[in-house]
């Protein structure tokens, strides 16, 4: 049993959630930041969810939303011929909705702490609310950025419940790190989970103070 | 003409001013705080009352009192944001960075600027969008006494040199006087007066323009330069200030605080005022319970004199009665 398969998938897996999370999760947040509508503490609180819920929780509706017979499920063999539990594609969309709010939440604090100021005076110098979003807001809330993204990735690595439960433990599709190091706990292959634990140790680490040293960097400046 | 009309309940306050203002120079806007002067140009630039065409769309320039530069971008970049976004580029940026005195600067981040060099980098900003209005919001509040003497000579050179309208809301009366050609007053959301600055600050009956604020402005030739002294002459008389002023120069506006203005009945023979004056009161007007502004004809020109009800009462003055006035203080706008 290979080292970095398990380790190579979880890294893909948490990149392309990572990726999909900042495209979603930066209007969400943005939205959530400027909005004073009534229905954005359903939102919030929808967002949340996956904080407080249950991984097995969480996996028992993905596996009966995304399996063959669920609403999203059923549409997708109908549209791929494939079914989505148990493949790539639906840890994608899993991990997606289990990593959102740690997406989001950074990102909306930022937004949030942007003085309006900002914002005002981009609009009277011709700058559209699309443009001054990309112009001034983007750029002036990068640590946010930078949060949400280490963030998520670092946790769409460590998720195990909601992998177990929608995406079993098919090597090379959905074996990912964190499945397999139980697998070789299971087997009492204690050498091998050492491995790859210490490979995530030592990557969590260095994600980590890399964080907090830019954070530094940048608050100093 | 510019027509603006904003009408905007906020609370217990509303806001509700029809009123026409020329489409050159300087139109200030004056009024205690909380008169409405911000919450009007807000509304003018679509900040405000959420209808409307989009704020991006209303070309006009904002300087707001805090100057807000993008902190991400350099001044260079900060002053390009609105010319990059202009539909027309009428001015130019050369001109725009000399004038304001800028080109020392263009490489600087916003948060290595003084207040006054940021507001310089803003109003610079506001400018290249090429706006067909520019709206300033108290620019020179936020700075101390030696900043705003810094920055007031680039805002005379805004005023002599811009070709594009400006609404300027200050509730500093000197700046007003020194900067503005039309004013427009304010009081709890409504205008109280309108028209060309040195008509409506030579009125007495309008309360926003009592106590302190009182006073009027004259333009004035520098004519004689003496022991460190200039006369001036406004048309129908002469002034003594402190300070050299170029003679023959320009015409410089004089601002003449009603407060340092009083009325004899005999000419003063012995006393340390310079300038005495030979007037006739045009109208009396009781201010509060112990004060009044007396407004005071020379020629063309008035003088506004504030004093005590009293003094009135001793003097019996009436309109229409000659007497003399003592000058004490000028204010010249160099």
């Amino acid at each position: 049993m290979s080292l970095f398969g398990p380790l190579w998938l979880s890294a893909q897996l948490a990149l392309i959630t990572t990726i999909i999370l900042v495209i979603i999760g930066a209007p969400v947040a943005w939205w959530l930041s400027q909005t004073s509508s009534r229905v954005k503490p359903v939102v919030q609180a929808v967002v949340a969810m996956p904080i407080v819920l249950p991984p097995t929780v969480l996996g028992f509706y993905l596996l009966i939303l995304l399996g063959p017979h669920g609403a999203v499920g059923s549409w997708w063999v109908q549209m791929t011929g494939s079914a989505l539990t148990f493949s790539f594609t639906g840890l994608v969309i899993a991990s997606c909705i289990y990593s959102l709010p740690f997406a989001v939440q950074p990102m909306q604090n930022a937004f949030e702490s942007l003085p309006k100021k900002y914002l005002e005076r981009a609009w009277t110098l011709g700058a559209s609310r699309l443009d001054a979003f990309f112009s001034i807001a983007v750029p002036l809330s990068v640590r946010g950025f930078v949060s949400g993204i280490v963030l998520s990735f670092a946790h769409t690595l460590g998720e195990f419940g909601v992998v177990l439960m929608v995406g079993g433990n098919i090597p090379g599709e959905t074996r990912v790190v964190s499945i397999a190091i139980y697998d070789h706990v299971e087997t009492l292959n204690y050498a091998a989970a050492h491995r790859m634990s210490l490979v995530l140790v030592a990557f969590a680490f260095v994600v980590l103070a890399a964080m907090f040293v830019i954070n530094r960097r940048w608050s100093e400046r | 003409m510019i027509h603006l009309r904003h009408r905007l309940p906020k609370g217990d306050f509303v806001l509700d001013v029809d009123v026409e203002v020329p489409d050159t120079g300087i139109t200030g806007v004056f009024g205690e705080s909380g008169s409405g002067k911000s919450t009007l140009l807000r509304c003018i630039a679509g900040l405000e009352g959420g209808s409307g065409l989009p704020v991006n769309k209303r070309n006009i320039g904002y300087v707001f009192q805090d100057p807000a530069l993008f902190p991400h971008l350099t001044v260079r970049g900060n002053i390009a944001y609105g010319a990059q976004r202009a539909t027309t580029r009428r001015i130019d940026s050369a001109p725009v960075v000399e004038m304001l005195g800028l080109g020392n600067l263009l490489d600087r981040r916003p948060n290595s600027l003084s207040g006054g060099e940021a507001q310089r980098v803003a109003i610079a900003a506001a400018l290249l969008r090429s706006p067909d209005l520019v709206l300033m919001d108290e620019p020179l509040a936020s700075l101390d006494r030696r900043r705003k003497d810094d920055l007031l000579p680039y805002f005379d050179r805004l005023h002599d040199e811009l070709s594009v309208p400006v609404i300027y809301v200050s509730h500093d009366i000197e700046e007003i006087s020194r900067l503005c050609d039309h004013l427009v007053l304010l009081e709890d959301g409504k205008v109280a007066a309108s028209g060309n600055l040195f008509d409506v600050v030579s009125r007495v009956d309008v309360p926003v323009l009592s106590g302190r604020n009182a006073g009027v402005v004259l333009w004035a030739n520098p004519v004689d330069q003496e022991d460190g002294l200039t006369k001036f002459d406004f048309g129908d008389g002469d002034i003594w200030a402190p300070g050299e002023f170029e003679v023959g120069g320009s015409p410089l506006r004089l601002r003449i605080a009603a407060s340092d203005v009083s009325i004899t009945r005999d000419r003063p023979t012995a006393t340390t005022i310079l300038n005495v004056l030979r007037a006739t009161i045009e109208e009396v007007h009781a201010v509060d319970a112990a004060t009044a502004l007396v407004r005071l004809g020379i020629g063309n020109q008035s003088l506004l004199a504030r004093v005590t009800n009293r003094s009135v009462r001793r003097l019996d003055l009436q309109p229409g009665e000659r007497v003399f006035v003592q000058v004490k203080s000028v204010t010249v706008r160099h």
